[in-house]
């Protein structure tokens, strides 16, 4: 592109120029090839759990977004928008219109539709199962688009294939994870990139196109908070290093004003823009912008500096006073909320611990570890620092945004571990440039010393051929040796990148929870289908309205799969519900009785994990239901369970834990098990223990099913017993 | 034990035949059956009946027609009237297959049924003939108890005759009713009556005239799951690019008797002999040669438990429900599979295509209630006609599938109460031009084509407004 402004001078020969279009036609070429390739290959390199266990939805969360999915394109958009489910929360019931982030659906929903109106009779589990990868293609597309904005077209392509195969991507991305994330991050980064397109242009509608991708990232996933407060923070670093210009200034208020309109639409978010706390800073920014513009405009139309300088003291502090007032007014009327316990927990990582155990007790809310960082990023870690420092090289608009978004992201992914996803990115896009620019600036130094004698006739860009020039100037000895080690230790690392992350993807990712896999005696696989099992049990032999209580995890799946009523799911907005659910389950039977009677249970869930050693069961969830129990109702305490602050279900177990309802559930008629060879009945494989009460009696409940391995175990409540 | 069911308030009924014995000079008084023998297998949940018949013309007009009766309580049960006549001599028997017909006769004593067998050659004036009368009941045994515990074995209350129920006088009758083992707990007793290992043994009777009956009510064990499909809708998809696809949704209930309390698997899994044993664990389903890609799932995805067998005559597919099925506990499935078209699609003389196919339920021992069988022919095909071998209701429908314009013709046939027995073939006849499988992939040519040309000229074009 840079040889283009030289044409005219040269002699104007239509050959040569013919030939210079083939050149650039050349390179267009290669660019879409590399970009479909790269569509491709993030597509494909997804779709491993379905090749090797079938075309399913995967998870916990996924499972709802399916029904409601199912519920949309069978009963229309008005419908869904008022459809108040009875069948989750019982017996509060829940709105599903006002308390879900539509996006995802109305996608699905809309891609299904598309599909039958062009005649491809696929079944909406097919567009649900593909949505996520399908949706992590389009992201390398921006990936390479915002690339191209930031740095050159070079790291585009970079980023893109970065991104198309990162292990923190895939990992809420695979085929069957039908999650508000797998759309989400694709609505995110093209949020970011039109935004960006809009400062570096200052175009209006570029600034239209950033407020509607706003949009549609507030209506697809709760992490919208994060660009919200990004995007001001980014404004006002602009405006502290003294970046401020007509551009932004376009840019950010457009899409502020309308983005928030747009945003209000959303049933679930409301009037959050202008009440929550969490949205106070782009507000904030949003006036602070208009008082910039104003002084401006002061400052054009007074000649004198120092009158000048005297206003602008006398305004910014106005202009802070006013705002804190409002602030604080709006604070203590109430009419302001404060900040939620989510986020209070994403700034401070042990707030979570310590307030609210229903968070902390997620594994994908634990603070992110070492290895995980590794696992997910590879030699993105390393490459990320060697981008911000080119991307400080060369500061920009752009650059800055970039540098931003990297840092703060990186930090929330150390608070927790599903924010690795929001982080993933920025370091993709950060690395990208560090590949880029290094194997730039090694390739033109291969290529000059070659040319050595007519160099003018290069002509790199700008900028590489400058510091090429001052590398040469160095003219080191064994340069070109150099660079080609170089290089190829460069191809090396991005070689090995590329089979870590397909292992990663193949061995941690694509398994679909569901379903489990292990490996058998004669390595042979075999498969525990036991959760199907017991939920389409529940959908067959229990009668339609039948009401199930398992620990909140299992909720949606229940729904979802069983197609029953739960009393609590995976949607954890009522602490109090999941604390009685708790209780219930952490309490002697008799008194446990009482609150599922109260509660209209018929049906008691558990997951238990003694028979295969499948270990995340509800025994090992066990001091989460206590600790949540006892978070409302004092009469749970944990010291109860615990014997010297140590959790065990042997025969040294606390006397209350031997006798809560949850062990006697999990292990009802477990002692005349033999589970291993030469181990006494009633071994536990997942604690690896023989358990500590093996004559357990029920009374007010009785087995009613118990899946092929005992994962699942459902217990029908008995009625009471007649008093004649 | 073995007591017999207090028979005297019984008696009163035996006899309570010959009530409109209105003698006119119709062919029923001119046949009698001289020798009759009745086995009655109630060893699986469908019970089969074997009869044999010596029918003999004592009458002066030849004639062809010989009526079987059924109780209205039975004729609702049963499922198929089969009817075989042994023909040539001695060692070169052959059997013929006769057609058989229900009918309606006006004074028909006490609602009974009627099936009309109608013999191949008339019988004449004094001579005689063995029919050999197969027919199926379904929803024929009676769980008593109702309700079993998961430890408990399943017994059953069978309902019938002693004596046959004819239109025609019986010179000499017998009945066998064979149980599936020795454990009976009562049958009841019209003497000669005696029990031999899993053998009841009704009779000799003689001379009974026509419309004889004598209630008895059998109780004994039977522990064989009751597989019952309660409806199965089979949807056979043609393409004239070489693939039929066949794709059956089944809704399966355990007939048996209905499960109640307790499921404990510790016991069902350490004593599989004693808990559950009327448990339907696996069924059978004999697919056509040559299938392929078998898939066995429900709604809520695939079932893993399953195994095919192949070879160059049948395949065997064994499918496990994701949990053994209890006594009134309900599984819903789909099995879908491929076959090859050649082996299926036929031409007819006059330039027609038709579809050979198997009508019923491929699983085996299983009773359908309801059966749709709907066969969508490709788009553009023309005049559907079908041939079944027995009466079923037929519609068109229209479905759309894969780039469909006009949609697909869906030929719809409904049968309620089948057997396995009754896989007999159906074909459909249409006509289709060759052309229209072109149609499909032109399409799509053309849409790529336009697509491509659309990107050519996006490419060319400059819509910009400034220069």
């Amino acid at each position: 592109m840079a040889t283009m402004p030289i044409l005219p001078n040269m002699p104007a020969l239509d050959l040569i120029k013919s030939f210079k279009l083939k050149t650039k036609q050349q390179e267009l070429l290669i660019r879409v090839s590399i970009l479909c390739l790269v569509y491709i290959l993030a597509f494909i390199t997804r779709l491993f759990s379905v090749l090797r266990y079938e075309s399913m939805i995967h998870e916990f969360d996924p499972y709802f977004n399916y029904r409601t999915t199912l519920y949309l394109t069978q009963n229309g958009f008005y419908d869904f928008w008022n459809w108040f489910d009875y069948e989750s929360w019982y017996p509060l019931g829940r709105i599903v219109g006002g308390t879900l982030y539509p996006g995802l659906m109305v996608t699905a929903a809309l891609i299904y539709r598309i599909l039958h109106f062009l005649r491809f009779a696929v079944h909406i589990r097919e567009v649900c199962v593909l949505t996520a990868p399908f949706f992590a293609s389009n992201t390398t597309l921006v990936a390479y688009f915002f690339g191209k904005e930031i740095w050159d077209t070079g790291a585009g392509l970079v980023a893109a294939i970065l991104i198309a195969i990162c292990p923190g991507y895939i990992s809420r991305s695979v085929a069957g994870s039908y999650d508000n994330e797998g759309v989400a991050i694709f609505a995110l980064l093209f949020t970011f990139y039109l935004f960006v397109k809009a400062v570096n242009t200052g175009s209006l509608a570029w600034s239209l196109a950033s407020a509607f991708g706003y949009f549609y990232m507030v209506s697809a996933w709760g992490g919208y908070v994060f660009i919200i407060n990004l995007i001001p923070l980014y404004v006002l670093v602009l405006l502290i290093t003294g970046r401020y210009s007509m551009r932004l200034y376009v840019a950010y208020n457009c899409m502020y004003v309308l983005g928030m309109l747009l945003a209000m639409q959303i049933r679930f978010v409301g009037f959050q823009h202008v009440q929550s706390g969490e949205h106070m800073a782009a507000m904030g920014v949003f006036f602070l912008l208009q008082v910039f513009y104003f002084l401006d405009w002061v400052k054009h139309m007074l000649s004198d500096t120092k009158l000048f300088q005297a206003f602008l003291r006398i305004t910014v502090t106005c202009a802070v006073a006013v705002g804190a007032i409002a602030l604080g007014l709006g604070m203590l009327s109430g009419y302001i909320s404060p900040w939620t316990g989510r986020f209070y927990s994403l700034l401070d990582p042990t707030y979570a611990k310590d307030h609210i155990p229903i968070i902390a007790s997620v594994s994908e809310h634990q603070p992110t570890a070492w290895s995980s960082f590794m696992f997910d990023f590879h030699i993105l870690l390393f490459l990320f620092p060697a981008g911000l420092y080119f991307c400080f090289k060369r500061l920009s608009d752009a650059t800055i945004f970039i540098v931003m978004y990297g840092l703060t992201s990186m930090y929330f992914a150390g608070v927790m571990v599903r924010l690795i996803l929001v982080a993933t990115p920025a370091v993709c896009l950060v690395s990208a440039i560090a590949v880029s620019a290094t194997v730039k600036n090694l390739t033109v130094l291969l290529r000059s010393k070659n040319k050595g004698v007519q160099t003018g006739s290069t002509k790199g860009s700008s900028s590489s051929k400058a510091s090429s020039k001052a590398l040469l100037d160095q003219s080191q000895p064994f340069q070109k040796n150099g660079a080609i080690a170089l290089l190829f230790g460069a191809f090396y690392l991005l070689s090995k990148y590329a089979t870590h992350c397909t292992w990663v993807t193949s061995e941690a990712y694509s398994s679909p929870s569901i379903v489990l896999a292990a490996r058998g005696a004669h390595g042979s696989r075999v498969i525990f289908d036991d959760y199907r099992e017991a939920y389409f049990w529940l959908r067959q032999n229990t009668p339609p309205d039948a009401k199930v209580m398992s620990w909140w995890d299992y909720g949606y799946q229940i729904t979802a799969m069983g197609n029953r009523t739960v009393i609590v799911d995976n949607n954890t907005w009522n602490n109090t519900h999941i604390a009685t659910v708790g209780r219930a389950m952490s309490s002697y039977e008799d008194e446990a009785i009482e609150i599922m009677r109260s509660l209209d249970v018929d049906y008691v869930l558990v997951v238990f994990g003694g028979v295969t050693g499948y270990s995340s069961d509800d025994i090992n969830k066990f001091l989460w239901m206590v600790r949540i129990g006892g978070g409302v109702f004092p009469v749970i305490k944990e010291p109860d369970y615990l014997v010297n602050g140590e959790y065990r279900v042997d025969k040294g177990a606390a006397p209350k834990m031997l006798n809560c309802l949850m062990y006697k559930l999990c292990y009802y008629r477990f002692g005349e098990m033999l589970t291993e060879y030469g181990k006494p009945p009633g071994y536990d494989r997942a604690r690896g223990v023989e358990i500590g009460n093996k004559d357990i009696k029920l009374e007010h409940l009785e087995e009613a099913f118990t899946t092929s391995n005992w994962i699942v175990r459902i217990y029908k409540v008995k009625p009471p017993n007649n008093r004649w | 034990m073995e007591a017999p069911i207090r028979a005297t308030g019984i008696l009163g009924f035996t006899l309570f035949s010959l009530l409109f014995f209105v003698c006119r000079s119709s062919p029923l008084h001119n046949l009698f059956i001289s020798n009759a023998e009745r086995r009655i297998d109630v060893t699986s949940h469908i019970v089969k009946v074997y009869l044999t018949l010596k029918v003999e013309n004592a009458g002066t007009t030849p004639t062809s027609e010989v009526l079987l009766a059924f109780p209205p309580t039975q004729v609702d049960h049963l499922a198929t009237v089969e009817a075989l006549v042994t023909k040539g001599k001695r060692k070169k028997t052959t059997l013929v297959r006769l057609d058989v017909k229900p009918t309606e006769l006006p004074d028909a004593p006490n609602g009974a049924k009627y099936f009309t067998i109608y013999l191949a050659n008339p019988l004449n004036s004094g001579e005689s003939t063995t029919l050999e009368v197969l027919y199926l009941f379904t929803h024929s045994l009676e769980p008593f108890p109702a309700e079993i515990g998961q430890s408990e074995s399943q017994l059953v209350h069978y309902r019938d005759s002693a004596l046959i129920l004819s239109p025609y006088h019986i010179k000499q009758q017998t009945t066998f009713i064979k149980t599936p083992s020795t454990k009976v707990e009562s049958f009841t007793r019209v003497e000669p009556t005696n029990r031999a290992g899993t053998e009841i043994k009704y009779g000799p009777y003689e001379d009974r005239p026509p419309y004889s009956f004598s209630p008895i009510l059998v109780h004994f064990e039977n522990n064989s799951p009751f597989p019952v499909v309660e409806e199965l809708v089979r949807e056979v998809e043609i393409s004239h690019w070489g693939n039929l696809q066949v794709t059956e949704q089944y809704t399966l209930v355990h007939g048996g008797a209905r499960h109640k309390g307790v499921f404990s698997r510790v016991d069902y899994q350490s004593r599989p002999t004693l808990s559950g044993a009327s448990s339907l664990q696996h069924l059978l389903a004999r697919l056509p040669p040559r299938v392929h890609s078998v898939y066995y799932r429900d709604e809520i995805g695939n079932i893993s438990s399953s195994h095919l067998r192949t070879d160059s005559r049948k395949s065997e597919l064994e499918i496990e429900p994701r949990y053994p099925l209890f006594g009134g506990w309900k599984a819903t499935f789909v099995i879908g599979y491929g076959l090859p078209l050649q082996d299926f699609l036929f031409e007819s003389s006059d330039d027609r295509r038709y579809l050979n196919f198997t009508f019923g339920c491929p699983l085996l021992e299983t009773v359908v209630d309801k059966l749709t069988v709907k066969v969508v022919l490709p788009e553009g095909s023309k005049d559907p006609s079908a041939v079944v071998p027995f009466p079923v209701d037929q519609h068109l429908e229209t479905k759309y599938s894969y780039l469909d314009v006009v949609g697909r013709t869906v030929v719809v046939m409904e049968k309620k109460n089948l057997v396995p027995v009754q896989n007999s073939h159906f074909q459909v006849y249409y006509t289709f031009k060759p052309i229209f499988m072109l149609a499909e992939p032109l399409m799509l040519a053309s849409a790529f084509f336009l697509f491509f040309v659309a990107c050519v000229a996006y490419l060319h074009i400059d819509l910009s407004i400034r220069k």
